[in-house]
């Protein structure tokens, strides 16, 4: 259970610093404008935009590295019921893990696709499979190499909450990506 | 308990033949209205100790766990006869029974073998109906106590009785999130005798024997993928089938031995293959973007039928094995899965789920020629039917309490009997061919 509720607290995170990116770069655009506004020609004056220019593009570097480690360090999505396809609020970080595997493409992963335990267990096996192909193709779209990502299904041979409830059910409904 | 480990495998699969500790133990949970009474008197035994497996009570408990028996209790009894010359019908007359079971087990101190002595009457007939001698060794009590059942119950009902049939299933033991054993064992039908055939710390799963009850195919994940293995039960000698990309599930032998059906999504989704054993050739049944699953053989090895969700949820399907359209055979049913049919060839036993707001998976009978279905379990996670080898009970598993257990059912849904575990969860459960 604590490692659920830590990749929910990972996900909290990542959540934050999407935003705190968008608060930095928003108050970036204002810094911009404010010196074009006054527009006093003053050579310190360009040369403190100039300063302010950068420190802005290290803060937004900064958040940008921020938020890759972050979504990186997501690696667990989760799914609806009977439903193969990821979440939509997935979409943005599993295009950082594509991006990720293009720009390293020594890198390999595998993705390994579960479901809940309703239903029978080989077709379990083939909805677990489906939801690990529509994460590898996502993958694959941002940049990944098919060569680079190995899937497998579980089905519903392990599942990462134990019993009967909804709860447990939408924990089980997942794909993991393993590097 | 000595451990007999045929085979150390690499990856942590152990394939071995020990006694099981947790062995599953009988519940009858629902019987029939108007059972039919029958006297079971206690065996005698003759020179020497009795040894632990009373055989009128292994019968007994045979005859009621398929419901259309009840033995009468032998406290009850007036009499308790050992051989024919000895009966007198109007004591079980009085005492309302059909049929009356009597014997006596000879074994001579020191020796390994048994003699069991054993007679059967129709009570209102006054007729013996069979009597015969049975010879085997100690450890074999138990096998002659199911065979005596297989008699009467044929003498009953004119079918023939299960009770020497055995059953395959799959156990998982969890540890911890990071340790769970899973075991394919191998049991008497009741549960007793349980013995370990594989074990692994990856998934196992979809144990099915060869029409001759002599070999077990499965699918491990004991390589992180999940592949097809073969294994002789009494060697513990096995040989993995399948190394293709993707998912390798389901393997089901067809009733003429020849040929392995199995699931493999090597060309881009779950398709349903089979492949001829004596030249591993591969033939592919079908061919579609969605998930085909779960193949079982009709009884004439000609047909295969498959899950399907081609239509958007899944639904039972039959395709030739020589090839063309597969034609669909559920329709009335949110969910319908894992089709097998009955020896008849028109009941399909399946996992249903009746509509999309139900959210309860039974087990159903669907006959092809009526559209009759009958829904046999009113538990809501019910699966992986499997059908004793005459057509008389189905073996199905379920979920009770948080703990995944196996149920059986008569055919007409009348008759239920629970064989819990004692340890981790049970499922899978696949009932052997008749072994003798």
């Amino acid at each position: 259970m604590g490692t659920h509720s830590m990749k929910f607290f990972k996900t909290t995170i990542l959540a934050m610093s999407i935003m705190g990116l968008v608060a930095c770069s928003s108050s970036g655009d204002e810094e911009m404008t404010t010196p074009t506004a006054t527009n006093t020609g003053a050579a310190d004056t360009a040369a403190a935009a100039r300063a302010a220019e950068e420190a802005r593009l290290a803060r937004e570097r900064e958040a940008q590295a921020r938020m890759e480690a972050a979504a990186l360090a997501t690696t667990v999505f989760y799914f609806d019921f009977d439903v193969s396809e990821f979440l939509a609020s997935d979409r943005d970080v599993l295009a950082i893990h594509g991006r990720n595997l293009a720009s390293n493409s020594g890198t390999r992963v595998r993705l390994e696709g579960h479901a809940d335990e309703r239903g029978t267990r080989e077709y379990n096996l083939a909805l677990g499979e489906r939801r690990a192909n529509s994460i590898r193709d996502y993958l694959v779209v941002n940049g990944a190499s098919l060569s680079q990502i190995q899937t497998v299904s579980y089905g519903e041979e392990r599942p990462a909450a134990q019993g009967q409830t909804e709860a447990s059910y939408r924990q089980n409904r997942r794909v993991e990506i393993i590097r | 308990m000595i451990k007999k480990i045929f085979h150390m495998l690499l990856l942590g699969v152990v394939v071995s033949q020990s006694v099981a500790a947790a062995e599953l133990n009988i519940e009858i949970t629902q019987g029939v209205d108007n059972p039919i009474p029958i006297a079971v008197v206690p065996f005698t035994w003759q020179g020497g100790i009795a040894l632990g497996e009373e055989i009128d009570r292994i019968v007994s408990a045979d005859l009621q766990q398929v419901g259309e028996f009840r033995a009468l209790s032998p406290a009850n009894m007036l009499s308790m006869p050992d051989e024919a010359s000895e009966v007198y019908f109007r004591d079980w007359r009085i005492l309302a029974q059909d049929y009356l079971l009597i014997g006596k087990v000879n074994h001579s101190p020191g020796s390994q073998l048994v003699q069991v002595q054993y007679e059967f009457f129709d009570v209102t007939r006054e007729q013996k109906l069979v009597g015969e001698m049975l010879t085997g060794s100690i450890d074999q009590l138990r096998d002659i106590a199911h065979e005596i059942s297989n008699v009467v119950y044929e003498q009953v009902t004119g079918n023939r009785g299960a009770f020497s049939t055995e059953i395959l299933y799959v156990s998982a033991q969890f540890i911890s999130p990071e340790l769970t054993y899973y075991r394919i064992e191998k049991a008497d039908y009741d549960g007793h005798r349980s013995q370990v055939l594989v074990e692994s710390q990856e998934p196992l799963m979809s144990p099915a024997w060869s029409p001759d009850g002599r070999q077990i195919a499965y699918l491990s994940f004991e390589t992180n993928l999940p592949r097809i293995y073969i294994q002789e039960i009494a060697t513990g000698e096995r040989r993995q089938i399948t190394d293709f990309p993707g998912i390798n599930s389901s393997p089901v032998w067809s009733p003429d031995g020849t040929k392995l059906a199995m699931v493999l999504s090597k060309d881009g989704s779950p398709d349903v293959y089979v492949m001829d054993l004596m030249t591993s050739q591969l033939t592919r049944l079908t061919d579609h973007p969605r998930a085909e699953t779960e193949p079982s053989w009709t009884a004439d090895s000609r047909s295969v039928l498959f899950t399907s969700d081609r239509t958007g949820q899944p639904q039972i399907y039959q395709v030739p094995i020589t090839g063309g359209f597969p034609e669909r055979l559920t329709f009335d049913c949110f969910y319908c899965a894992k089709g097998r049919f009955l020896p008849d060839g028109k009941n399909l036993v399946h996992v249903r789920r009746d509509t999309r707001e139900d959210n309860s998976y039974s087990i159903a009978i669907f006959n092809i020629d009526t559209q009759r279905v009958i829904t046999l379990t009113d538990t809501s996670l019910d699966e992986s039917p499997s059908v004793a080898p005459n057509g008389s009970m189905i073996m199905f598993a379920t979920t009770v309490n948080g703990r995944g257990i196996l149920d059986a059912v008569s055919i007409d849904g009348r008759v239920k009997f629970r064989l819990p575990s004692s340890q981790g969860d049970v499922r899978e459960p696949s009932w052997s061919p008749f072994l003798n």
